[in-house]
């Protein structure tokens, strides 16, 4: 087994209800690998939410990924009544992701 | 050709360190330091305070920062913020009396940026984003909307002589790229121009984050020095090249992986990230590391600009009860489990109220990812409740229980915390650029 933090490095932001968390891999060549691990339905187990709430966006160019999951802050920062309202240590939930060693 | 401008990030917040702003002041050879203090939160904040006698709409803590960086501070280096809030007129004044006593302020020039409250004519058929309602649907409730306004009215201050530039809800790129367009007699109308100075106030905007705070993890990702953490500096030059630094000999860390972070965080489409001045594309951007410290940031794009500019709803909602009461050692878990449920089955019985208005959560065990049940016991677990209530006497009523169960609860709960406190939330809408007029007023 593997986990997204052997790979990549992560930040996550919020805009609403909706985090936003920034995935990169510390080295190039291992982007088609952290790919393979951000697929939506893993995201979305991982975090328990529902399959259509998440979105997986790669951005080639930067070699990076944006992990968009909706709904994940009890309404967000202002109304959360969470401990995280912000949702600022899913970045560091999201490393924990695991999959099969390619 | 114009010379290089070099801005400095002062603070990434309101509640910010103090002495990095001190030492960009100091020995970051800047001529212009930064402020951004205003979170989407903050202005709601301050309109609420200012129906309270002696309370300020604007962040009073402002003053203090200038206090302690007016002795180190070039005379030439600008200051801008958007510490103004709600009131950017009030603190430009203040501000403005506090540099008449300075010996180091002679000839200082305070401008006050104002126009992003639209409160008195927001449309009340205007459609909340993300939801089926319009601002009509929350009456009363409603306690501030400020529009996030462009560079132009700051930039235009600073053309008027200004150098000391007090904005409320001006976009936070764009408080940086005011003095980087005013220096190099930019357009702020021209969308492919603002690109350049406006991705440099995406980076710069949070401060400490993008020179390496907010990024070490304890074993992979190391950062020297995170106590002396150095806040960032761009240099930017005539021809729109752009060079990432920070104060030599300071902590932190300034990598591709540092700015990637910070690019990308909060940005849910790369491909079309807006502001009021233009629609950034960052996928084209390029980071490269040119030195120790040091990054080169070439090819940002501009895709147009938005028609609508968004804004910032202050919303009263009502009231937010936390408590909560830890446990240690043997059974820690089973004896805080214990906690939740004799309060919820107290919630329904003795209040007579519907216990799935709670919020629960097991600190130490879950509470960050509370749809995950670890197989693990831990040593010690906070039980926490929480309640978001219209209603005073029920958010009184949670903290009560929580205190009740020092001695009516599982055995050996300690450290019990409660707060009641009324909140602000906030919600976001468009509106058309005509109905929002930027306009600077400088004060001396």
């Amino acid at each position: 087994m593997i986990v997204l933090g052997d790979l990549a490095h992560a930040r996550a932001g919020d805009k609403g209800d909706t985090s936003i968390i920034m995935v990169a891999p510390y080295a190039p060549e291992d982007f088609g690998r952290v790919a393979a691990l951000l697929t939506p339905p893993a995201v979305a187990s991982h975090l328990g939410v529902g399959a259509d709430a998440v979105d997986v966006r790669a951005v080639v160019e930067l070699g990076a990924f944006t992990v968009i999951v909706r709904g994940a802050l009890d309404g967000g920062v202002t109304r959360s009544r969470g401990v995280d309202p912000h949702g600022k240590t899913l970045s560091s939930v999201l490393l924990r992701l695991a999959g099969a060693k390619p | 050709m114009t010379t290089p401008y070099r801005v400095g990030a002062a603070t990434g917040f309101a509640g910010d360190r103090f002495e990095p702003a001190r030492v960009l002041a100091e020995s970051g050879d800047i001529d212009a330091l930064v402020y951004e203090c205003l979170a989407e939160r903050t202005i709601g904040l301050a309109q609420q305070r200012r129906g309270v006698p002696g309370a300020v709409g604007y962040d009073e803590l402002f003053l203090h920062r200038l206090d302690d960086v007016l002795p180190v501070l070039r005379p030439e280096t600008a200051v801008l913020t958007n510490a103004g809030a709600a009131d950017p007129t009030a603190l430009a004044r203040a501000v403005a009396e506090r540099l008449d006593g300075h010996p180091r302020a002679r000839g200082r020039v305070v401008a006050a940026v104002t126009g992003d409250d639209i409160l008195d004519r927001l449309p009340s058929d205007t459609p909340v984003l993300g939801t089926e309602l319009t601002i009509g649907d929350f009456g009363d409730r409603v306690v501030s909307a400020n529009a996030y306004i462009g560079a132009g009215a700051a930039v235009e201050a600073l053309h008027a002589g200004a150098d000391v530039v007090i904005t409320g809800r001006m976009g936070d790129a764009a408080l940086f790229a005011a003095p980087i367009a005013a220096h190099h007699g930019w357009d702020t109308e021209d969308a492919d121009v603002m690109a350049v100075p406006t991705l440099v106030g995406h980076l710069l905007e949070c401060g400490g984050q993008l020179t390496g705070g907010y990024f070490a993890d304890g074993g992979r990702k190391v950062v020297p020095h995170l106590a002396t953490l150095g806040f960032p500096i761009a240099e930017v030059d005539g021809d729109s090249t752009v060079t990432l630094g920070k104060v030599d000999d300071t902590g932190g860390l300034l990598t591709r992986a540092t700015v990637i972070e910070q690019l990308l965080y909060e940005i849910d489409d790369p491909s079309a990230y807006k502001t009021p001045d233009v629609t950034l594309d960052l996928r084209s951007v390029r980071i490269e590391e040119i030195g120790p410290d040091r990054v080169r940031i070439v090819g940002e794009r501009a895709a147009g600009k938005p028609d609508l500019l968004k804004a910032s709803v202050g919303i009263r909602d009502g009231y937010l009860a936390t408590g909560s009461i830890a446990y240690g050692g043997l059974g820690a878990l089973a004896r805080a489990e214990l906690a939740l449920a004799i309060v919820t089955e107290r919630w329904e019985v003795v209040h007579g109220r519907d216990s799935a208005e709670l919020r629960l959560d097991l600190l130490g065990y879950n509470a960050l990812q509370p749809w995950a049940r670890p197989d693990v016991e831990p040593a010690e677990v906070c039980a926490r409740f929480a309640l978001r209530t219209w209603e005073a006497d029920a958010a009184r009523a949670l903290v009560r229980e929580v205190e009740a169960l020092y001695t009516n609860g599982p055995a050996g709960g300690g450290g019990v915390q409660t707060a009641v406190r009324e909140t602000t939330g906030i919600v976001s809408v468009l509106v058309p650029r005509d109905l929002v007029q930027p306009r600077m007023e400088v004060l001396r």
